[in-house]
């Protein structure tokens, strides 16, 4: 099956390699752990304090007559969530829970010790990140693969990608050894504002570090809604996520995950390769 | 055709068969001693940290009175009905007195009204519960570093331990009772009070009465309500369940810094 008009080129340095997959893991338990704790108190507020008569959004179940129905309110609108959030379960075993079990860890419900599983890959999600922006800034791999170029940014060259992205039509050749704009843009937004997001919102909502840096929870506007933006932000991640996952197979399954393993990602060349 | 539908049901199982052994695997790792130590090696990771980065002194954020929050929820215990502290209720706590006792030189008892003469402190601050909401309020009361100085702490003094008038959890062996204890570091703490007033009324049932604590910077279940006795100690692994407070006998840190 081997094609050998393919070459491949050295893509991903370890360092991108191994900071990715410890992202992976760290990122998952985070979100898990965090569905966990978000349960303990499944309301979301603005400002410094929880007005808890008016949350903006909120998670819970219902009484209606013999039956439970879950229940999630955005602003004042009430959206009937029954099995997904608020009331779900196996059969008989249903539960009044914000998340399903099986979107948290632990899977049970428990506060004391989903904030443990989140505390340790916490500390495993900065250092690692850390790592990454060191030795990214320090070997230039931040500027030099992911900073967008003039050529990039030139309005003809976006909307040249943004269709071609629509198409799935994916570079191949030369085009193909480095990233293109949307890449580049995609891949930034992650590491230079999501992911210190989510980082940043955590650390406001913690007591101890607030009294040292109380300008920070101000950027946020309040303790309350520096939790809000963390939940919003942690689902911005699962968008990109997804959206990630999806063009992974779009644009060929085995070789992207073999690139993010071993390095080596193939090109096909330019003009007698068929679509990916 | 089919042999997509099947490859797709295929796929569909492995992925539910290999989540469900994922998570199979971190509930094991939770209740398994080793593995709660591992996870739970990061909280020692975050004190020491917090305390690198954050001033030893640092104030909590203070806000104005109309900050005030209309709707503070009250948690934990919220009516305690053990006797003894019926007793006190029952006479508005005319009979209250505060213990301070354990490793200090000069053992005390005060009452509410001692407790007034002493080097007071009023602040608003935002409660934080380890649930994940706010409330705000405005307390006042005596601050704990003179009142520790009065009695005298000996150098082998380590923690300050809050005993509780409240039964949170009954239990055979009175392991339900709340306590907490914080190192001298926060006992100092220039924002570290006894409240006896929350919003300028005497302190509610609810949120305590007749007398509570504010170490401000940590969480909610650091707060503790109903105290009293204080007691200074070298060490708090004799008490309750060896973890230094109620909750934390329950799986919570001790540093409730975050």
């Amino acid at each position: 099956m081997a094609d050998p008009q393919k070459v491949l080129v050295y893509r991903h340095a370890a360092v991108t390699r191994i900071t990715h997959w410890i992202n992976v893991l760290a990122l998952t338990l985070l979100l898990m752990s965090g569905l966990n704790i978000f349960g303990a108190h499944p309301a979301l507020y603005w400002g410094q304090k929880s007005t808890f008569a008016r949350p903006w959004v909120s998670i819970g179940a219902e009484q209606h007559g013999a039956k439970m129905e879950g229940v999630t309110w955005i602003g004042r609108t009430k959206f009937r969530t029954t099995g997904v959030l608020g009331y779900s379960g196996k059969p008989g075993a249903e539960e009044q829970v914000a998340f399903p079990s099986w979107a948290t860890v632990p899977s049970e419900r428990d506060l004391a010790d989903s904030r443990h599983w989140h505390f340790f890959f916490a500390w495993l999600f900065v250092l690692n990140g850390l790592v990454y922006w060191l030795v990214g800034l320090g070997r230039g791999h931040i500027v030099k693969d992911l900073v967008p170029n003039q050529h990039d940014v030139a309005p003809k060259n976006i909307w040249h990608e943004i269709v071609a992205h629509a198409q799935l039509k994916f570079p191949k050749g030369e085009e193909a050894r480095h990233y293109n704009v949307l890449q580049k843009g995609a891949y930034l937004a992650v590491i230079l504002v999501l992911l210190p997001l989510m980082v940043l919102t955590g650390l406001c909502m913690s007591p101890g570090f607030d009294a040292g840096a109380p300008w920070l929870v101000d950027v946020f506007g309040g303790r309350q809604s520096a939790r809000t933006i963390h939940f919003l932000t942690a689902f911005a991640i699962i968008g990109f996520v997804l959206l990630h996952l999806f063009m992974v197979v779009a644009s060929g399954t085995w070789n992207n995950v073999r690139s993010m393993i071993t390095g080596r990602y193939a090109i096909a060349p330019e003009k007698t390769g068929e679509a990916a | 055709m089919s042999l997509t539908a099947n490859r797709r049901g295929w796929l569909q199982a492995a992925l539910a068969s290999a989540g469900a052994l994922v998570l199979g695997a971190c509930d094991k790792i939770t209740s398994s001693p080793r593995g709660a130590a591992v996870l739970q090696s990061a909280e020692g990771l975050t004190r020491r940290v917090q305390r690198l980065v954050v001033n030893r002194t640092a104030l909590a954020r203070e806000f104005t009175p109309a900050d005030i929050s209309p709707d503070f929820r009250p948690n934990g215990s919220i009516d305690p009905q053990d006797a003894d502290y019926l007793a006190l209720k029952a006479k508005a706590f005319a009979d209250y007195r505060l213990v301070v006792d354990g490793l200090v030189e000069r053992p005390l008892s005060l009452s509410l009204a001692d407790l007034r003469t002493l080097p007071t402190r009023s602040q608003i601050t935002r409660h934080d519960c380890v649930e994940g909401w706010s409330s705000i309020a405005k307390w006042t009361g005596p601050l704990l570093g003179p009142l520790l100085d009065r009695a005298g702490l000996k150098p082998t003094a380590r923690y300050i331990v809050f005993h509780c008038g409240d039964t949170l959890e009954e239990t055979l062996d009175g392991t339900g009772v709340y306590y907490e204890s914080i190192d001298l570091i926060d006992a100092y703490h220039p924002q570290t009070i006894l409240a006896y007033a929350m919003n300028d009324q005497p302190l509610p049932v609810a949120h305590g009465a007749p007398l509570r604590l504010r170490v401000e910077r940590q969480l909610g279940y650091k707060q503790a309500k109903y105290i009293m006795r204080l007691e200074a100690v070298e060490d708090y692994r004799h008490l309750g369940r060896g973890n230094g407070g109620f909750w934390e006998d329950r799986g919570y840190e001790w540093y409730a810094g975050i």
